[in-house]
């Protein structure tokens, strides 16, 4: 059955520059978080101080649109209040929802905060319904994103056992791994998501040029070995080349990105809530491009679904912002099944 | 040295083995010091050479040894299936369940269980809200120091015992794609089961031949042996009241003897991992996961 209230479309700020391209381009919400280890994408250089977060919900109140503010690092031994202070300046700086993963943190925001509105992060890994019904009774989530791991049935009959909003994935590089579960950066680098707020951190990467060859390292890991002249990519350390049985090549996952354009009507009729875009890492130019495609996509989506097709200028401006150019439905469609 | 109290657990198998080999181990485990073991499949729903009612009858004959066993569900549940597993592990009341994920918790209707080492517990109120939950002990997650075990063992509430990895290779990520079958350029779907020809998982080296990780179907683990048998004594005396050793195809039960002779008080001494499997223990000592570094 077809929804009349269109799925809102979720961009990444990194930056206050980012949120107001986010808005200018028809984003419904932005997402970010604080410059600290309390968020999961704590790069240097990046995210919010708690001035530009004022501005940013000012310039959002003025626009009717909405700032979420994620929270998604699990809180470390002895280091609980740093991420306690995260809520509360969320909750004192006016954001629409938090974005939460740890329970004890949930707890905490719901006994002092009741009327904030809380979301359950991906790095929350509820990826069947008695996950999200156990946040939605214990902690009250009105929303959850969920892991980039689910089916397009699996979502559907997710969608139909819970009252809580469904927030799917529609653009973006892909974790190949379930988020807020994998320790891989911090096997290789000491630093993790979970811990840090950081995958395959940038101050542990190094580049060495020989004989035209180009080695990327992580914490002198050899990560990845290009031709020369062959393109590199940041040394995420699960899109990299290694050797199993002899043969080198990206084992776990080759860089791509999540496209789920041609979805957007089936994940509306489904009653999904919200279509979120990844990137808090990437450019104002990123998020206003990506955003303006995906604002027109959802809009035609939602004015005629049956009349519904991806437009090919649509998918070329994508294309130029995917990894490595390559798109995949992910774990919608299941193409390794 | 006064003798400590810890007990000793085998964790659930990781892998997948041939069914007589899976029994072979498990004969040998009933008659080894662990005082704990966890059963069944948490991988992979796909793999069948023991079904549901195997690992009870399983189960019957180590408990019938004197072991206490528990359950393990599922750690990554997306299908039906999986779903199902948790339903029958929460349905029947003879053995407690170690949780995987969250949704198992639900599922057990505050029934006890154990938290198991995915769920993401690095700080008090977490392990307060799950005791409230139900969760009687919790496997603490891998990449804490010696230092942040020590801090997270302080805010821990009264009653909820610890648990904590000593041995074994580490599980350290999940995906919704399994890379055995990707390897070997099979459909997850039809995957041919080749994960029964790796015991140990499948070796993934670096380019220039470097051990870094292991690929065991939809886990990613890492490909060193983690070793903390030299600091077991001084995980027991932080308060780890148990100690995990995770099945490997050889030597696991040595590794679970040593930790009986550092409970009587002697050394541990050295165990070998299996051949071509180097030891890390990183973690330990607040470098990266994948470091080893000689106990002082």
């Amino acid at each position: 059955m077809h929804t009349s209230q269109p799925m809102e479309l979720v961009a990444p700020a990194g930056s206050l520059a980012a949120l107001k391209a986010a808005f200018e381009a028809g984003a419904d919400a932005v997402y970010l978080g604080l410059r600290n280890a309390t968020n999961a994408r704590n790069f240097a250089g990046l995210n919010f101080s708690e001035a530009d977060i004022r501005s940013g919900v000012a310039l959002a109140r003025k626009l009717g649109r909405k700032v979420l503010f994620a929270i998604n690092t699990f809180p470390q031994p002895g280091r609980t209040h740093e991420w306690r202070a995260a809520v509360d300046a969320a909750h004192d700086l006016g954001a629409d929802a938090v974005i939460l993963a740890d329970p004890g943190l949930l707890v905490y925001a719901r006994e002092r905060y009741p009327e904030l509105r809380l979301h359950l992060s991906v790095q929350g890994s509820a990826t069947h319904a008695d996950a999200i019904e156990l946040m939605r009774e214990q902690f009250g989530i009105r929303r959850v994103v969920l892991p980039r791991v689910l089916t397009l049935q699996e979502v559907d009959r997710l969608a139909r056992q819970t009252q809580v909003e469904i927030e799917v994935f529609g653009f973006g590089s892909l974790c190949v791994m379930a988020e807020g579960r994998c320790l891989l950066s911090s096997f290789a680098t000491g630093d993790s998501p979970n811990n840090k707020g950081v995958c395959s951190p940038a101050h542990a990467v190094r580049w060495h040029e020989r004989d035209g060859r180009l080695d990327a390292r992580l914490s002198g890991i050899l990560i990845d070995r290009y031709a020369p002249g062959e393109p590199a990519s940041y040394p995420t350390l699960c899109k990299g080349r290694f050797e199993v049985e002899g043969r080198a090549d990206h084992a776990l996952e080759e860089p791509t990105s999540l496209n789920a354009l041609a979805l957007l009507p089936r994940l509306a009729e489904m009653g999904v809530r919200a279509i979120k875009i990844e990137g808090r890492q990437r450019s104002p130019a990123y998020v206003a491009q990506v955003v303006a495609t995906l604002r027109a996509a959802l809009d035609a989506a939602h004015l005629a679904p049956a009349r519904y097709a991806v437009k090919p200028d649509w998918q070329a401006r994508l294309a130029r912002h995917a990894e490595g150019s390559q798109t995949t439905q992910g774990a919608f469609d299941r193409p390794w099944k | 040295m006064e003798m400590t109290a810890c007990r000793i657990a085998l964790g659930p198998l990781l892998y997948y083995w041939p069914r007589q080999a899976v029994l072979d181990f498990y004969a040998a485990a009933a008659r080894s010091a662990a005082d704990i073991v966890y059963l069944g499949e948490t991988v992979c729903s796909r793999r069948h050479e023991l079904r549901p009612a195997d690992w009870l009858a399983l189960a019957g004959d180590l408990r019938a040894a004197g072991k206490t066993v528990l359950l393990s569900s599922p750690t990554l549940v997306e299908s039906v299936a999986e779903i199902g597993q948790i339903r029958r592990l929460a349905a029947q009341a003879d053995y407690p369940v170690e949780v995987g994920e969250v949704g198992a918790i639900r599922a057990l209707g505050g029934r006890p269980f154990v938290a198991g080492p995915h769920l993401n517990a690095y700080h008090g109120a977490t392990l307060a809200w799950l005791a409230g939950q139900g969760a009687i002990r919790f496997v603490a997650p891998l990449e804490l120091d010696r230092a942040g075990l020590a801090a997270l063992l302080a805010e821990k509430p009264a009653g909820l015992e610890a648990e904590a990895m000593v041995w074994g290779r580490m599980p350290l990520a999940f995906s919704a794609r399994c890379f055995t079958a990707r390897h070997f350029h099979l459909r997850k779907d039809e995957c041919g089961f080749r994960c029964i020809d790796y015991p140990d998982g499948l070796d993934l080296r670096t380019q220039e031949a470097g051990e870094f990780l292991a690929i065991n179907g939809i886990q990613t683990q890492s490909a060193q042996c983690l070793d903390l048998l030299a600091q077991a004594a001084e995980l027991a005396a932080l308060g780890v009241a148990v100690w995990r050793v995770s099945p490997q195809s050889q030597c696991t039960l040595e590794a679970v003897a040593a930790l009986d002779r550092v409970r009587r008080g002697e050394p541990a001494g050295t165990v070998s991992p299996p051949p071509g499997i180097g030891r890390c223990n990183g973690y330990w000592h607040g470098r990266a996961g994948i470091a080893w570094q000689e106990a002082a």
